[in-house]
């Protein structure tokens, strides 16, 4: 059967509800795409503000606008907000949205867990964000909460945030367990694991990480509720607990995490860059396989976020060999997008300057990451604002890159419109010239010796400071054009074909623009 | 030439920022043996990855400007080389096998603890630091010296602003320090770049790092571990000195803290104690309760008219003297002597209107203590 035909029939007559059911009640993976897409950059918008409230007052040494206590509510918040409202919901909105389109089916798997899915979110982010109006403040202790600090000497609104990260976690395993009951069992037939477009295989193998280890994540904030509550001294070590115990657990849970939130990103760049360069991605398959590499060796390097607990020197050695392995797989991965781009004819439309600068920038990243392997150095690199700078090079231009890479590539598709190419390139060196401003000069502060997570510093780092704040009111207010630039691409423009790029390649791109409520209802046939 | 008018003040701004700006952008070389090979090692893996940079964005910038559509690029249809795959799977293993094998050496020295002339404890606190010279019976605290006029900029901030101690670490030059780490309330992190040591101060732990000081100087660095409110504010000063000067300043400090002994058997008047209680209270309690005394509601209370100061006398000095478990309120008992205690005590009873007459004798502090 012609698949342009079924996937335009409406024979069951059901499209959307109408009125606000339609959201709070939808099993369809479009609108909880949807959903969750509106959410993380409600979230994005929100701890960006964050971000911008602590660069006002790094503007200049001394405390101007907030005292310390609030400004490590800033920080913990902040990060909080950003991996697991913003970063992680956006991947999840964009694989609900891509995932079934892309393997030819017609949902996800299991539609009414979808809902519930998303629905936990704005609850569990409600409950967080109302610790910051409590007696005592909210979280304080950083987003990586180490004990005591998170425990004994934390303030009462700690037990809501415990709440609050168990809600995120079901909310995350269940997304995962979707996502890949979605992708073993309802591609379309002939649509073999190693014809999978990119995305679906880093989705897949990111949604295998989500299961391991928000488990552990809820395991350790469970560990942190009892000693608060119930006595025992998990993490106490006046009780005969151990505080680096905390840190050993966090951290297994915490680096998989670092690669749940870059790994979909390499799938949506893969996705990209083929299509601007006009060419077929080079090496496919070492792709996948560097992904499962990358996935697997993550489970292997939580102790190098620790090397300064006193680790004995054989672990040291360990830690600091397999993540340096990391940088092959990763390796891997960038000469293959360079070899993509190499003899391509390539245009640069606003989602493929997003995926280069991806490209870039994440590869500083992982410099800085090669550099921060080596233990010896690492003494000085550690909780240092290089660190700072390091991370949010692979989550800024990394995984927020992509993601807005992605929103700009698939959009036309979500919408029926072209977006306005004009605005997209603004925002895009908006951005870009941003997030260098803003982050870049952190190497320099860090490597010249200012710790990280202080609210006022020594006079020798003034300069660096000003300039990197200046950055990030950049970086924030350009995202409001962001903000302009879906809203205005929903609500008309140039009407976008099906293909909608010139070199796009994909069952997404056999769908109408915009794509019909139910899509692919006949599974389509793979060639 | 109008044209030009404009330029003149940026001329200026440019012209002025050597004097006063600090573009540092690199780690410090350092003042130890350590230090420098740790130097070295970040400036090789620093140009190891300038260089990767420079062939891979170079591939792709050059791909950028040749194979555009706009320049009438065509795509090529190649998408795998198994050949190609391999080489650059293994080119960065040899790559990091090479960085890997001086790192390792580097390593094994920094973990060599053996054979210290000193050994010194190191223990954090919310938020100073303690240093304990092991066997030589010298045992003191370390606070900023900032004042917060500087940090609430009320006045001008001084030269080594945030970065300077009541009393400095002092070292002999050139002999193997041994630091042991560990800490009373939440982890701290002790960290000076020049001796290219940073360990974590855990609570139940003990951690051990060296160093050799080369050369006499004034050495900062900062907690590097987020630790509550006053992380930011809890710096390190250590300060090297010749064997004969720190022969002198070992027997100084030794003879000083006989002359706070005898002073706890003096006399003193209430209004000696509030002047000295004053100042105690700003170094050891008011980042937690305020200068005003009025606390921080839900996290730190209030002092002004609290039952805690106003009312029991003993009640009041057994929290000051022992703290309370499972709350950032410390025991003071150890870390100051007896006429602080009495002083911040006597202080506490009398300032912001508490007025309630009471004054505090370091004799009855000293008898509670035995």
């Amino acid at each position: 059967m012609d698949t342009t035909l079924s996937v335009d029939s409406t024979e069951h007559g059901h499209g959307p509800a109408k009125g606000l059911g339609r959201w709070f009640f939808t099993t369809n993976h479009k609108d909880i795409g949807t959903l969750y897409l509106w959410f993380s950059l409600l979230m994005f918008l929100t701890g960006g503000c964050m971000a911008l409230m602590i660069r006002a007052e790094l503007f200049q040494p001394g405390l101007q606008l907030v005292q310390p206590e609030f400004f490590n509510q800033m920080t913990t918040m902040h990060g909080l907000i950003m991996v697991f409202g913003a970063v992680m919901p956006a991947f999840v909105g964009l694989a609900n949205w891509m995932i079934p389109i892309m393997v030819g089916a017609p949902d996800m798997a299991l539609p009414r867990m979808n809902n519930w899915s998303f629905w936990i979110l704005p609850f569990a982010f409600s409950l967080m964000l109302s610790t910051l109006f409590m007696e005592g403040g909210g979280p304080n202790f950083g987003w990586t909460f180490y004990a005591p600090l998170s425990t004994t000497y934390a303030p009462p609104s700690v037990t809501f945030f415990i709440f609050a990260v168990h809600m995120m976690g079901f909310s995350s395993i269940m997304g995962a367990i979707n996502i890949i009951a979605t992708i073993l069992n309802m591609r379309a037939p002939g649509m073999t694991m190693m014809k999978l477009p990119l995305f679906v295989w880093t989705w897949l193998i990111t949604a295998f990480l989500l299961i391991a280890v928000m488990p552990v994540l809820a395991g350790v904030v469970t560990m942190m509720l009892m000693d608060i509550h119930f006595g025992t001294s998990f993490f106490n070590a006046a009780g005969g607990g151990d505080p680096v115990l905390f840190q050993h657990v966090f951290w297994f849970f915490g680096h998989p995490e670092v690669y749940i939130m870059i790994l979909p990103a390499f799938g949506i760049v893969s996705e990209i860059i083929p299509t601007f360069a006009r060419k077929k991605l080079f090496g496919y398959a070492s792709m996948v396989y560097a992904t499962s590499s990358i996935a697997l060796l993550s489970f292997l390097v939580w102790a190098h976020h620790m090397f300064t607990v006193g680790l004995p020197l054989a672990g040291e050695l360990f830690f600091m060999y397999a993540t340096m392995l990391i940088a092959v797989p990763t390796g891997v991965k960038v000469f293959n997008w360079v070899a993509t781009m190499f003899h391509g004819s390539m245009t640069f439309e606003t989602p493929m300057l997003f995926a280069l600068a991806f490209v870039v920038l994440f590869t500083i990243g992982g410099f800085s990451g090669l550099m921060l392997a080596i233990a010896p150095a690492d003494f000085q690199y550690h909780d240092t604002y290089f660190v700072v700078a390091h991370f949010h090079y692979v989550l800024v231009p990394g995984a927020i890159f992509s993601i807005m890479a992605g929103a700009y590539y698939w959009l036309p598709k979500w919408t029926g419109h072209m977006l306005n190419e004009r605005l997209g390139k603004a925002h895009f060196w908006l951005s870009f010239i941003g997030v260098n401003v803003t982050f870049f000069p952190m190497h320099f502060l860090g490597l010249a010796g200012m710790p990280r997570r202080i609210p006022d510093y020594a006079l020798q780092f003034a300069d660096f400071n000003a300039v990197a704040s200046v950055g990030a009111f950049i970086f924030g207010l350009s995202q409001l054009l962001f903000v302009y630039n879906i809203i205005s691409c929903i609500r008309g423009g140039e009407r976008a074909t099906d293909q909608v790029w010139e070199g796009s390649h994909g069952l997404e791109w056999t769908l109408p623009s915009p794509a019909p409520y139910h899509t692919f209802t006949q599974p389509p046939v793979i060639k | 030439m109008i044209k030009r008018v404009w330029l003149l003040p940026w001329i200026g701004l440019f012209l002025s920022l050597p004097a006063k700006a600090a573009w540092e952008v690199n780690i410090t070389p350092g003042a130890t043996a350590i230090s420098r090979e740790v130097y070295d090692l970040h400036m090789i893996i620093f140009w190891i990855c300038v260089a990767i940079g420079v062939v891979v964005f170079g591939v792709m910038f050059w791909s950028i400007f040749h194979h555009r559509k706009s320049r009438g690029a065509e795509a090529r249809n190649f998408h795998e080389n198994t050949a190609v795959e391999i080489l650059w799977t293994l080119i960065p293993f040899v790559i990091l096998i090479a960085m890997a094998i001086p790192a390792t050496a580097t390593l094994i020295k920094m973990y060599d603890n053996t054979d210290s002339d000193i050994d010194i404890q190191v223990t954090g606190y919310q938020w100073k630091w303690r240093y304990q010279y092991l066997g030589q019976d010298i045992d003191f605290f370390s606070s900023l010296s900032t004042p917060r006029e500087q940090i609430n900029n009320e006045a001008a901030k001084g030269e080594n602003y945030l970065l300077e101690v009541d009393n400095p670490l002092v070292l002999p030059v050139g002999q193997k320090v041994r630091f042991l780490f560990t800490a009373a309330d939440v982890i701290h992190s002790w960290w000076v770049p020049d001796l290219a040591v940073k360990k974590d101060a855990i609570p139940g732990f003990i951690n051990e790092s060296w160093a050799i000081p080369e050369e006499p100087g004034i050495y900062r660095g900062q907690c590097t571990e987020l630790c509550g409110r006053d992380h930011g504010f809890m710096p390190i000063v250590v300060e090297v000195k010749s064997q004969a000067d720190f022969d002198l300043w070992l027997a100084d400090t030794r003879n000083a803290a006989q002359a706070q002994a005898a002073a706890a058997s003096e006399e003193w008047t209430l209004e000696q104690l509030m002047e000295r209680g004053e100042q105690v209270y700003n170094t050891s309690c008011a980042a937690c309760h305020q200068a005003t005394g009025q606390g921080i509601p839900g996290a730190f209370p209030a002092l002004v008219g609290s039952p805690m100061v106003t009312t029991d006398i003993d009640a009041h000095i057994n929290i000051v003297l022992h703290g309370k478990a499972g709350t950032a309120m410390q025991a003071f008992g150890a870390q100051l002597n007896a006429v602080d205690l009495a002083a911040v005590i006597t202080y506490e009873r009398n300032a912001w209107g508490n007025d309630t007459g009471d004054s505090v004798s370091p004799q009855r502090i000293t008898e509670l203590q035995q």
